[in-house]
Parts: structure tokens; sequence; C-alpha cells
């Protein structure tokens, strides 16, 4: 009988190496999948890994397709590690697209400085309202916020749906789902001419800095950990449990409305049906990739923001199915939780031993 | 090393370039890319344009190379597919679903050598033009059909979204219904998305369980045509012959053809005879047609239908001729008016007999 069995202590070295172990047995698994599929390995991967990354242009599709993912996880990773589960970053990234992308269609035809950071006011707070649900249900009836944040995201994308099919919808455009498109004020500058890399990224990256500066030094970060890790020891310390919910549910809220809002004014520039392919979703993915780490959450979101772009380039040129390359995907994330289990777990062979159990070691 | 391999690499590159123009004149494939917006395999809408994609592979056989990037979602991502798509070489490149719109002419800016397509949408350029395809008199034939072959009166129509396109074709299953009979009732349900079979079946049971007996889809998937098949009821193919899926329940299917269409417009290009429209394909222009009439139905029946899809073909009878009276019984295309493309292109309105009202 094969047991899983816990480590007493876990090696903080090998913490840190599994995600890049995690990539090479991915790599090599990769190789045996393309080669049984009948597809060159070598052309595939330099496809996946090194094509995208190949060019000025490639670089800067990595930091557009990361910077949602990267915004999104750092905000949801702070309430993670408090153990306040919001799923439902989806639907307040449409939120925050939808309250921000009003803002700027009441300013249509205008020009101003001061319209894109209205709009972005209105991003993260749309994303905060929209988890502001959660948070008062939890905090005042304990109410599930996994279920309530969830189900709220497909009320969410059924609001866009309604409004752009209503309201919002162009009057120029013969019936069709989609806003006007924003006047220049109300657009993202680029970064790179040719490129569509824009200011979102940017702030994204200096709310990273924050946001880890708030969580490794300072009492706020503390009492995250010990709410999250020890909550009876944070009750007699006097941590306010609903006063962390609160907090959790609002950064994670609002940087998803910020980063719906990024979506909208940037790369796509004006409200459509479909505003993000699910980037609320892959962000809890990056979050643990990323450790629950700020800094962990930004080359987690660059690695998966790359798989999504070696993912189209794998289907342009080297003509394999998108089903290929989404089961590739799913390897990196298989390799990286298996290899996080060996390293808290090892696995044992025949009766469990009647040694003393160790402590559970944290997250 | 590393000066005397990228000297070596820069000496390779100069040759290729020097070599460039005369192998593309000899043997270079012309390349052309699709953007779908589903995945291939969804025996639909997008399955219908890479059935497109591979008659110009079998008519040009060497002489064109095709790539596809499937499932692409309408939103940031699009660009640069799009981009992905020109790096990689390919000179002619087709959209094929509305939301990929704006994108689209965004790159045709930037790329004013690649030749694009855009399906269903209304932006051209010198280097874009649009088509589609005229579903409408394939409906306005499913419609006739239904109204002939329903017990009930009561016409089930699955709908994806209120656009222009979709409510064209609720009309004219409509009117096709009334030229039947007086008492058509349609339930339409609209089910927000153009493939998600587990909905669609729901809505087809529900829509059973209504009283309707004849489903028309305005989604891609085959499901809804399965759920008629089990419960015994006739049901209109979507996009694709979907005979297979449903062989009793399956009436006829309006099938988008868009091989002969990417065939001709490819060509174009490599004579330079390429030139940008807004084309509406229809059955006199091949885009269009109707499978084979199931056996089930009457004889007679389906000598009618095919009497009337024979006189909107040879352009006899357009479906959207007066007298049209809105919802509100107001005539809003006189007796023997009919309604332009450009008025048909924003169509917003249910025609007389359709009760509810349109989302909006």
């Amino acid at each position: 009988m094969v047991r899983l069995e816990p480590r007493a202590e876990i090696s903080p070295v090998m913490r840190w190496l599994t995600p890049p172990l995690a990539v090479i047995l991915t790599i090599i698994a990769g190789a045996i999948l393309f080669l049984a599929m009948g597809y060159d390995p070598a052309r595939s991967l330099r496809a996946f890994f090194i094509a995208p990354l190949s060019s000025a242009y490639g670089l800067a599709e990595l930091g557009v397709k990361a910077t949602p993912l990267i915004l999104i996880a750092t905000g949801l990773a702070v309430g993670f590690r408090a153990g306040v589960w919001n799923i439902g970053a989806e639907g307040q990234l449409t939120l925050g697209a939808l309250a921000g992308g009003y803002v700027g269609l009441l300013f249509w035809g205008q020009a101003g400085w001061f319209i894109l950071p209205l709009m972005m006011i209105a991003g993260v707070l749309g994303g905060m309202a929209w988890a502001a649900i959660p948070a008062f249900l939890k905090a005042k009836f304990d109410v599930n916020e996994i279920l309530v944040s969830l189900m709220l995201t497909y009320v969410g994308l059924l609001l866009l749906s309604a409004l752009i099919y209503g309201p919002l919808r162009s009057p120029e455009g013969f019936g069709f789902p989609e806003s006007r498109m924003f006047s220049p004020s109300a657009q993202l500058p680029n970064l790179i001419a040719g490129t569509r890399l824009h200011l979102g990224a940017v702030i994204t990256g200096v709310i990273v800095l924050i946001v880890w500066f708030l969580m490794s030094r300072t009492l706020f970060g503390f009492q995250v950990t010990v709410i999250g890790q020890a909550p009876a020891a944070a009750r007699f310390a006097g941590f306010s449990r609903s006063r962390m919910i609160w907090i959790s549910l609002m950064m994670g809220g609002g940087l998803s409305g910020l980063a719906g809002l990024f979506e909208v004014t940037g790369p796509i520039g004006q409200i459509v049906p479909t505003i993000s392919p699910g980037y609320g979703f892959t962000a809890i993915i990056v979050a643990f990739l990323g450790r629950l780490h700020p800094l962990g959450c930004v080359l987690a979101g660059l690695l998966v923001a790359l798989s999504y772009l070696g993912g189209e380039n794998a289907q342009i040129t080297v003509g394999m199915p998108q089903a290929v390359t989404g089961v590739f995907q799913g390897m990196l994330l298989f390799f990286l939780l298996a290899a996080d289990v060996l390293v808290r777990y090892r696995l044992r062979v025949g009766k469990p031993a009647p040694a003393l159990i160790p402590t559970r070691g944290g997250r | 090393m590393t000066s005397r391999r990228s000297l070596f690499a820069a000496t390779l590159f100069a040759g290729a370039a020097a070599l460039a123009p005369v192998s593309l004149a000899a043997d270079e494939p012309f390349k052309v890319g699709f953007v779908y917006v589903g995945p291939v395999g969804d025996h639909g809408w997008t399955y219908q344009h890479d059935q497109g994609r591979l008659a110009l592979e079998e008519h040009f056989g060497d002489a064109v190379e095709t790539t596809f990037v499937e499932n692409v979602s309408e939103g940031a991502d699009t660009e640069r597919v799009i981009r992905q798509l020109v790096d990689a070489g390919n000179e002619m490149i087709f959209t094929t679903s509305f939301g990929f719109m704006n994108a689209t002419a965004n790159m045709a800016e930037q790329f004013p050598d690649v030749t694009f397509e855009h399906a269903t949408g209304y932006r051209q350029a010198d280097n874009l033009a649009t088509y589609l395809s005229v579903t409408y008199q394939g409906r306005y034939v499913s419609g006739f059909l239904a109204g002939e072959l329903s017990e009930t009166g009561k016409i089930g129509y699955i709908a994806s979204f209120p656009i222009p396109e979709v409510i064209r074709d609720i009309n004219a299953v409509m009117l096709g219904a009334q030229a039947v009979r007086d008492d058509v009732e349609m339930v339409i349900i609209w089910a927000n998305t153009w493939y998600d079979p587990a909905r669609e079946a729901e809505i087809a049971g529900v829509m059973i369980d209504q009283g309707v007996d004849v489903i028309i889809q305005h989604t891609d998937s085959p499901a809804a045509l399965q759920v008629a098949e089990e419960r015994g009821v006739w049901a209109v193919g979507q996009a694709s012959d979907m005979t297979r899926f449903g062989p009793t329940a399956h009436i006829t299917a309006v099938v988008n053809d868009w091989g002969p269409y990417y065939v001709e417009r490819v060509q174009a290009v490599m004579d330079g005879t390429w030139e940008s429209h807004d084309f509406w394909g229809g059955m006199a222009e091949d885009v269009i047609r109707l499978t084979p009439i199931n056996e089930r139905v009457p004889a007679d029946v389906a000598e009618e239908a095919m009497a009337i899809a024979a006189s909107i073909e040879d352009g006899s009878f357009h479906p959207f001729t007066g007298p049209l009276k809105n919802q509100a019984g107001e005539v809003v295309v006189p007796e023997g008016v009919t309604m332009t493309n450009a008025e048909l292109a924003g169509m917003d309105w249910y025609v007389e007999g359709i009760t509810g009202a349109l989302p909006n």
C-alpha cells in the first residue's frame, strides 16, 4: 500500500525549487507528448517557450497578457493568505470594466487628463462593490464567500450582456453588441510604439511592490498571516476577523476591477460582450503558483501568460490543435502541484509507522 | 565564439534575403490564415469555415498553405493572434466572427500589404473586405416547413444573441410559417451563447415541454437536434448537415458553404484582381444551401419547399418583401417594396405575430 506521509520539515529550498523543476518536467513530458502526436518536439517546444519571446512585439504581448493575471493574483493572494476565498474575481473584473468603461463613455468625444484617473477610480470601486456583497454576507452572517463570490460572477457576466445589448450599445454599431470606441483621452497610453504594452503594466508593477511592502514589512501583513494560519491565536491577539474579511475582499475586488478596466481601456478600446477570457479564474492558479507572494505572482503570471502565447504560436507555426496546447498547459500545473505534494509529503510503501505524528507544516 | 556565430547568422540571413524574391515567385506557397471563434469540431459555424479552408487546400494543392487558430477569444487576444499570423507570413487572413471586427480593422491598417476578410462585420478598408451568408433565405424555407409539419403550431427558436442577423432570421422563420398558417406561435429562448451543448439541449427540452414540436436553432452544436430526436419532434440543423445526429428529427439544414467563396477570393489575391467589398452570399452565390429534405416529410410539402427555395435562388421571390408589419401592427415595409441590404443589416424589430419583446 502506498501512503502519503507528511514530512516533519519542509525544505525551504525545495519550496522555491519546485516551480522550475515542474517546468523542466513539463518540457520533458511535453516533448514525449509532441513526439507521440507526430510533431517535431524541438520545434514545438521552441514555438511554446522561445518564439513568443524572440521579438520586441512578443515581449510586449507577454506584458499585455500577464498584466491582468498579475494584478488580480496579487489582490487575491492577500485574501488567500488570510483564509478568505474570493473565487469571484472574474465577476469583479467585469464590474470594474463596466463601471470604469461607463465613465469613459460619459466623456465620449471629450479630452482631458482627468478622464483616465476617474475611470480607474470607477473601475476599482466597481470591483469593490461586487466584492462587497460576499464580504458583507461573510462578515455579518458567516455566509460562505466561495459560493457567493463565484455565483456573482455569472450575475456579473449577465449584467454585462444586458447592458451591452441595451444602454451601452453603440448608436453607430448597426445593432451589434459593442460600445463606442473610447476617445483617445479615455485610452491607456502605449509605452512602446508599435506594441500594445500600456500604462497599466507599469501601474501593476507599482501595485505589486506596494502589496509586497505591506505584506512583508507591516503589522497588517503579519496579521494576515496569523489570521490565516492560526485563527485562534489571532483572536487571542485581538485581530478582527471581520475587518480582515473586508480588507481581503476589497483588495481582491478592487484590483480585479482595475484589471478589467485596463483591459477595456487598453488592448480592447471599447466595452464588448467578452472582456476577459477567464483571467479571474486563471489568476487563482497564478496566485497559488506564485506561492501567494506578490513577487511570486509576477513570475507565475509571466509563465502562465507565456503558456497562452506559446499555445497560440504552436497552433500557427506547428499546426497543433488547441486541445493539445491545452493538455500541455495542464501538464505544467499538474507537475507543479505534484512536486508540491512531494515536497510536503513523502511516499511510503507499507503499513503506517506507529511513530510520532509530526505537526503539519504551514502553507 | 558568439560574435562568430552571429556573423555567420548575419551572412546566412543576407543570403536568404537575396534569394527570397526568387524563391517566393518559384515555389513558395501562398499563405492564408484563419481565425476561428469556436473549435473546429463544433459541427456548426466554425466547422463549416474549416470545411471552406480544406476546400481551399484541395483546390489549390501545394500552391496554397493554410493555417488556423481555433477558440480565439473575442477580446484583447484577437489582435495578437492576427498579428502572429501576419508574422508567420500569411498574406491573406480570414477572421470569422463579428467580435473580431475592430482587431481585424486595426491590423488591416497596420499591414496594408496583407489582405483581410472579416465575416459578418461592417467595417471595410482598401485591404479589408466583409462577407456574410444570408441565412434568412434558408430560414424562410425552414419556417415554411415548420409551419407545414407542426401540429401544435408552436415553433421553437433557440436564439444566440439579439444581433441583426439573428433577428432577421427569426423574422424569416415567422414569415415562412405564416405563409402556411395563421396560428403560428414562436417560442424564442435566448441561449446567450453560440456554442454550449448543455445549455442548448436544456433549452430544447424546455421548449418541448411547452408544446413546441419543431425546433429551429441559431446556435452551433447539434445538441438540440439530439434532444428532438429523443423526444420525437422535428428540428432544423444549423450551418452544417446534422442529419447523423438525428436522422428522424432532422427536416433539413441551412448549410453555409464557404469553399467556393474562399477559393474565388484567394484566387483573386493571387491574380492581383482582389477588391474590397461587402459581400452577401445566398443561394444564388452557392454560399447557402439546404440539405435534402427528410423522407418522412410528405412529398408535396418537400416539393413546395424546394420550389420556394428555387424562387429565392433565381431572385423571383424575396422573403422580406412588403407588406411587412411590426409587432404593433404598423406597416414598416409597404406592399411591393423589398427591404434593402442596408435595411436588413440593421434590422432591430420583430414582424407581426411574434410575441415577447426583443431583449434590450
